[in-house]
């Protein structure tokens, strides 16, 4: 069963490769030793030494990605490795793989509709269909519902009545809107989230109580999250300072502000959108697997 | 104190004024959001088992458990008397707390009693206890190897399924965990 599953993830390697290729996207590779790690609260980058520089592992690629769009690059995708300290469990390691793709001229619903797409490319180039083990149809157009009318429907509560508290959002998110969504038999992308919890994405040109970010939930499963980006170069200093000040508060480690982001910025990023998709995640939902280290090589447990 | 990245399997704490025992647990983190992790517990002194959701960083107040060795003494009214064998010591245990253990106690037996700071909420007796059938049908000679079995009453009163060659007088193995027939003993 496992070495099954080990072939079922090349396969899958290899469908959102050629999906991608096809498409037009170019693959790239980004440094994992990076001098700047996500600042977001939630997120714990580990540190690399004997670089002559201090270095944390990526906690995403995103960065280095914005860049290569701001250089000229439209279409950008990558695999490879990400790294949170701390996170580990049935949907957590350590050490995970990311596919991380960008496209520029184009927004979140553009980058929604590519990822329908891939995902569907990947499941039948295992499956032979779009049917999961689990029942789910991944075959596009996938459902989209906002964060607004998911809690309404599935907890009850308006959004804007529970905010700032966002632990008691997210307790209801894991407690109430999640086990609601995986009793789906289709995918659904949970749209237009809290502008607080916007991190690099744009705030909705219609409505600024709310980020253009979008997460992808196939059987209860998350997917993948990703932004109509933010390419405001002042605003997006003013977040890194926020979040910065949130993690001396809440006495976490405090990482430098990527200054030569925020100069590409500067220079012009075209409006673009983009998305992690969990690429262990998405093997699990092809093959079944309860657990993510049922999907991987070595999990951290087994090494 | 603890903290929710000590959480593990058995892991033993106090809330709400009760201890509880991790059964299960399992790390939860939405999006780039807060993490959280989601358990079941068990209530150490009733056995109910609920679910809780704690946040990443949450503390958790240690359980102190402290398990000692006591020697059954006597039964009395409803309860079982036990003894600390170092300090003499006695304490008088009920029904509840004890569960299954009258099953397998016999006179000057040691037991594992669990206290919860100075209020004892368990009891263990050893894993193999050997005790005397005092009623059971005749044995068959010779069928040492059927699986079929025949109900056996214990000296404690308990009744267990033993196999057809054992003997009213003959001394059984039991394992305590499992309730059931391991051996027959040679006096």
């Amino acid at each position: 069963m496992r070495l099954e599953r080990l072939r079922a993830r090349a396969a899958i390697l290899r469908a959102l490769r050629g999906h991608l290729d096809a498409a037009d996207y170019l693959e790239v590779e980004t440094p994992l030793a990076v001098p700047c790690p996500g600042l977001d609260v939630h997120l714990a980058a580990l540190e690399v030494r004997g670089l002559g520089a201090p270095r944390w592992l990526a906690t995403s690629p995103e960065y280095q990605m914005k860049r290569l769009l701001v250089e000229g690059l439209p279409r950008i995708y990558q695999i490879g490795k990400c790294f949170r300290r701390g996170e580990l469990g049935r949907h957590h390691e350590p050490e995970f793989t990311m596919l991380e793709l960008y496209r520029a001229h184009a927004g979140a619903e553009e980058v929604m509709a590519d990822t329908e797409a891939l995902v569907a490319h990947a499941a039948r180039a295992v499956l032979g269909g779009t049917v999961l083990p689990s029942g789910v149809d991944v075959a596009p157009p996938w459902e989209r519902i906002t964060v607004e009318d998911a809690f309404r429907a599935h907890a009850g509560v308006d959004v804007h009545d529970i905010l700032p508290d966002e632990a008691r959002f997210f307790e209801l998110l894991i407690d109430r809107v999640e086990p609601a969504l995986e009793a789906r038999r289709a995918p659904v992308f949970l749209v237009r989230w809290p502008a607080s919890m916007a991190s690099l994405a744009r705030l909705c040109p219609d409505d600024a109580r709310w980020a253009d970010r979008f997460e992808a939930y196939v059987g209860g499963l998350e997917l993948c999250n990703g932004f109509g980006e933010l390419t405001d170069p002042v605003e997006q200093r003013a977040r890194f300072e926020r979040d910065l000040a949130k993690r001396r508060e809440a006495g976490l480690d405090v990482y430098p502000l990527d200054e030569r982001f925020l100069e590409a910025l500067a220079r012009g990023m075209p409006p673009s959108g983009g998305n992690a998709i969990g690429v262990d995640r998405l093997v699990m939902a092809i093959t079944g697997a309860a657990h993510i280290e049922e999907v991987l090589a070595f999990p951290q447990a087994h090494l | 104190m603890y903290d929710t990245s000590d959480i593990r399997k058995n892991l033993k704490i106090v809330l709400d004024g009760a201890p509880y025992a991790v059964v299960d647990h399992q790390f939860v983190k939405p999006g780039k959001g807060q993490a959280f992790t989601r358990t079941k517990l068990k209530n150490m002194i009733t056995g109910a088992v609920l679910e809780k959701t704690f946040k990443s960083g949450e503390k958790l107040e240690k359980a102190e458990m402290e398990e000692r060795q006591m020697q059954y003494l006597y039964p009395e009214g409803d309860a079982w008397v036990f003894m600390d064998t170092g300090s003499y010591e006695q304490i008088n245990l009920g029904g509840d707390l004890l569960g299954d253990t009258p099953d397998y106690l016999q006179d000057g037996m040691m037991v594992d009693v669990l206290f919860w700071g100075e209020k004892p909420i368990g009891v263990t007796p050893p894993t193999f206890v050997e005790l005397e059938v005092v009623e059971t049908e005749p044995g068959y000679k010779g069928d040492t190897t059927s699986n079929v079995g025949k109900p056996a009453t214990l000296s404690t009163g308990k009744v267990i399924s033993v196999p057809l060659f054992v003997n009213q007088g003959d001394l059984l193995k039991i394992d305590t965990r499992t309730g059931e027939y391991v051996e027959r003993v040679k006096r």
